[in-house]
């Protein structure tokens, strides 16, 4: 290939002597091949998107980002390039920039299995933060055993301020669990007022389908941990300890 | 009958750390038998832990763990555990906050048992 573009520097050859080289992880000479290439070719897209490429692997991702979309503005259906923007989107955390490249690569090629993969990636990642958005109480345990179903924060008048339980059909009961809990919480401090217990700590109660162990945390606050019968109360309490913490430093973070 | 259930009571009372246990009406808490320490009031605890059961109850169902069984309220001085026994009857026990659980709760059950 190299002795073809040394006798004809006008051959698109270039392209595939600048992607051999690439793979061969020779990223320098690659470079010069696809810059060469490219002085003679600008309005080739596939030169651009070689260079681009070829940036990615030298680390140069902003250099790259410009070269694909140099590459869509000459070819707007250009699979390599959705795909390389795509990806430099997602790597950014852009999630909606790598799903419109995505989409519009799947477009272009519907068999490339790669970028279908890719694409069903950023989906649920996509997925993911837009629940957690919408649901900003399950932010507070997020990524805790648990989270969004088992783990209840709220206050001792029945307010949920974080996470979500949800009952044996899988519906949300937060607001009722925490009405009656925070009710019974009452009822323990008369308790343990009347009967001078001192400040009572922690409750636990077990019923036939699971458990719940319920915590006084700082700030008025009351945690609720449930899980069902296969874990047992002293792990129960492990898992509570943990999400007191992580509760804690939530509710450090509200503080204005 | 109130003998048996006295037997029982005195069952869980001799575990180390337990300053009295009741049985008592679950809806209102009315004492049924009794063996508590000088010093516990027995009409006290029996009306605040069945009021605390039935609270807790409600809160138990609605979170989906079935229907209660056991409870456990840990304070700085003190432990109250409460359990349910058939006929609308409560297990009720004043501990210190040290006390052995597991075998309150072993006794607790051999009481349940009795009511049966």
């Amino acid at each position: 290939m190299t002795a073809e573009l040394a006798s004809n520097p006008d051959s698109l050859v270039f392209l595939e002597l600048g992607e051999a080289l690439r793979r061969r992880g020779q990223l320098y000479v690659a470079a010069k091949a696809a810059v060469a290439g490219l002085e003679r070719h600008p309005e080739l897209a596939d030169s651009h998107d070689l260079y681009a490429r070829i940036l990615v692997d030298m680390g140069h991702l902003q250099q790259a980002y410009d070269e694909w979309q140099a590459t869509v503005e000459l070819d707007s259906r250009h699979r390599g390039a959705h795909k390389g923007l795509g990806f430099l989107c997602y790597r950014w955390g852009d999630l909606d920039g790598a799903l419109e490249h995505l989409e519009l690569a799947v477009a272009a090629d519907p068999m490339d299995q790669s970028v279908v993969q890719a694409l069903r990636m950023v989906r649920d990642a996509a997925t993911e933060v837009a629940e957690v958005e919408e649901d900003p109480r399950r932010s507070v345990f997020q990524g805790l055993d648990g989270d969004g179903h088992g783990l209840l924060l709220f206050d001792t008048r029945g307010r949920v301020l974080g996470g979500g339980i949800s009952n044996q059909l899988g519906e949300d009961v937060s607001e009722d669990v925490a009405a009656y809990v925070s009710g019974g919480c009452q009822e323990a401090d008369r308790s343990s007022r009347i009967l001078e217990m001192g400040d009572w700590r922690w409750m636990v109660v077990e019923g036939t389908g699971g458990s719940m162990h319920i915590a006084r945390s700082e700030s008025d606050t009351l945690l609720l941990v449930a899980r069902d019968g296969s874990v047992p109360s002293g792990r129960l309490a492990v898992l509570a300890d943990r999400a007191a913490e992580v509760a804690r430093e939530w509710l450090e973070a509200q503080q204005p | 009958m109130s003998e048996q259930f006295k037997e029982a009571l005195d069952g869980i009372t001799r575990v180390k750390g337990v300053r009295g246990a009741i049985m008592v009406t679950d809806d209102d808490g009315l004492i049924i038998a009794d063996a508590v320490m000088e010093g516990v009031r027995s009409d006290a605890v029996a009306a605040l832990a069945a009021s605390l059961s039935a609270r807790m109850a409600r809160a138990t169902v609605g979170a989906g763990v079935g229907e209660q069984h056991f409870l456990h309220l840990q304070a700085e001085n003190c432990t109250l555990l409460t359990m349910p026994a058939p006929n609308g009857v409560l297990i009720v026990v004043l501990a210190e906050k040290d006390v052995n659980v597991g075998l309150v709760r072993l006794e607790m059950l051999r009481a349940v048992e009795v009511v049966e």
